[in-house]
């Protein structure tokens, strides 16, 4: 990848912090010449559009977009200089909406949601409604960064918290290219504690999993493999041990996109893509057992969306109005970058989909 | 009709060798596919093996085509050069073995 940039692109006042331009690069170009078919036309020629919701199972919830890193491919465009964080209200409306929802996965997402000052009274209260899965997407390094958030893998514990954190390679040099200087040292660190407190550890129930993004303009590839890989690498050289590795499709929006367009990779990864379209991914595409919540309370297809600023097709679209009913019932709105989501095996938040 | 003997852009019509020849383009690709899935070498060591002789054979579809492979399957690049070298090394003996038979033959007429 291109030289890690240390602002987010809403700071540099890039044009592609503007999720409209983002849209309509996706839009335009080869999927208006007729080189490559839109999104809509691929999933109507197997009868799947529009995109209809499935069971609801997970309720993802963006706490906020600040974050401590500034990582390369980050589809948030998350860091430091984000201010966007949901209020002590809204999440408030959010723990409404869990005691009642059917969803079975709470998803706290960010940025990095340990940097919302009420994340730890957001995570208790949650636990109190007993949620089977509670999950958090922790950086990792978030625990390293500041003496407030030593203890964080101790109250990831109280709470049975299961840990979500991303690590491209089991490589120093690949991980801090993609997430920024000494990430990577400070990762192992972090995931040698949640192993001393039994995170990760075979048979235990402290969940800790590890997440992989591509470092460049490239798919990612069999997930049973790569864990395999990374399993072996991080035991040998660090001690490390971890449950399950979600593999994970960047999708070209935001700073990937920027990435892309940047080192005249667009084109071909749209190919790449376009390419490994499988239309059995479609069927469990993360969007159709997801609502994604925003850090100021809009509800979203998923994380993708919200960052592209597509709000369901519902009556329903922000958290105070939640009626998960009439929100199952909508059409799920779809662009070029789903094509992220049906690629090869499928990807979502939780990996492969198939 | 491209001025240059290769397109990057060529590599992904690969499919269509099939719409001239059919059964045979076919069973190649069965052939191709089978021979890259997993089986007594890893499918990852195969992509190795893959890179180095697209190195050798100097096909640039192939090199393109296979270091993207190697990234997928999260090679470094070290591993991926290491490959090359050793592609590159077997190219060069099979020169350089030849030698011997130069030898042989300077020690037949000149000996």
């Amino acid at each position: 990848m291109t030289k890690l940039k240390i602002q987010s692109l809403h700071k540099r006042e890039s044009e592609l912090a503007n999720a409209k331009r983002q849209l309509e690069i996706l839009s335009n170009g080869i999927f208006l010449n007729g080189g490559l078919p839109k999104f809509e036309a691929k999933i109507a020629e197997t009868n799947q559009f529009p995109l209809k919701p499935n069971k609801l199972e997970i309720f993802q919830v963006n706490v906020g977009y600040m974050c401590n890193q500034v990582c390369s491919h980050c589809h948030v465009d998350a860091g430091p200089d984000r201010t966007e964080i949901m209020t002590i209200e809204t999440m408030q409306q959010c723990l409404d909406v869990i005691k009642k929802t059917e969803a079975h996965t709470l998803d706290l997402t960010g940025g990095a949601p340990e940097m919302n000052p009420n994340f730890r009274w957001f995570v208790e209260e949650a636990t109190k409604v007993g949620i089977k899965d509670f999950i958090v997407r922790s950086n990792l390094t978030i625990i390293r960064a500041n003496k407030k958030y030593h203890d964080l893998p101790e109250f990831f514990k109280k709470h049975n918290v299961h840990v979500v954190s991303s690590m491209p390679h089991w490589t120093r040099g690949k991980t801090d290219r993609q997430r920024g200087d000494g990430v990577f040292d400070k990762s192992i660190k972090a995931l040698q504690e949640l192993n001393a407190i039994g995170y990760g550890m075979p048979n235990s129930n402290l969940k800790l999993d590890l997440v992989f993004n591509p470092t460049g303009a490239f798919l990612p590839g069999d997930q049973m493999s790569l864990e395999k890989e990374f399993k072996k690498a991080l035991k040998e050289d660090y001690g490390i041990q971890f449950h399950n590795l979600f593999a994970i499709t960047n999708l070209p929006i935001s700073r990937f996109l920027d990435y892309l367009i940047a080192s005249e990779n667009y084109e071909d990864y749209m190919y790449s893509l376009v390419e490994a379209y499988n239309p059995s991914a479609v069927t469990n595409v993360m969007c159709t057992n997801t609502i994604s919540v925003s850090w100021d309370g809009w509800l979203y297809d998923c994380d993708f969306n919200q960052m592209l600023g597509l709000k369901v097709a519902s009556k329903v679209k922000h958290i105070k109005d939640y009626n998960e009913e009439l929100l199952q019932n909508r059409n799920i709105i779809t662009s070029q970058h789903c094509y992220g989501c049906t690629a090869g095996a499928g990807s979502s938040c939780q990996g492969s989909v198939i | 009709m491209s001025k240059t003997y290769y397109d990057p852009a060529d590599l992904r019509k690969f499919g269509n060798i099939t719409e001239w020849s059919e059964e045979l383009g076919i069973k190649f690709f069965e052939y191709y596919n089978k021979v890259f899935e997993e089986g007594a070498l890893t499918a990852r060591e195969k992509s190795l093996i893959a890179l180095a002789v697209s190195h050798v054979v100097k096909c640039p579809y192939c090199i393109d085509a296979y270091t993207k492979d190697g990234l997928q399957r999260g090679l470094t690049k070290e591993e991926m050069m290491e490959a090359v070298h050793a592609g590159a090394a077997i190219e060069s003996g099979a020169t350089l073995v030849h030698a011997v038979q130069m030898m042989n033959k300077v020690n037949k007429l000149d000996g």
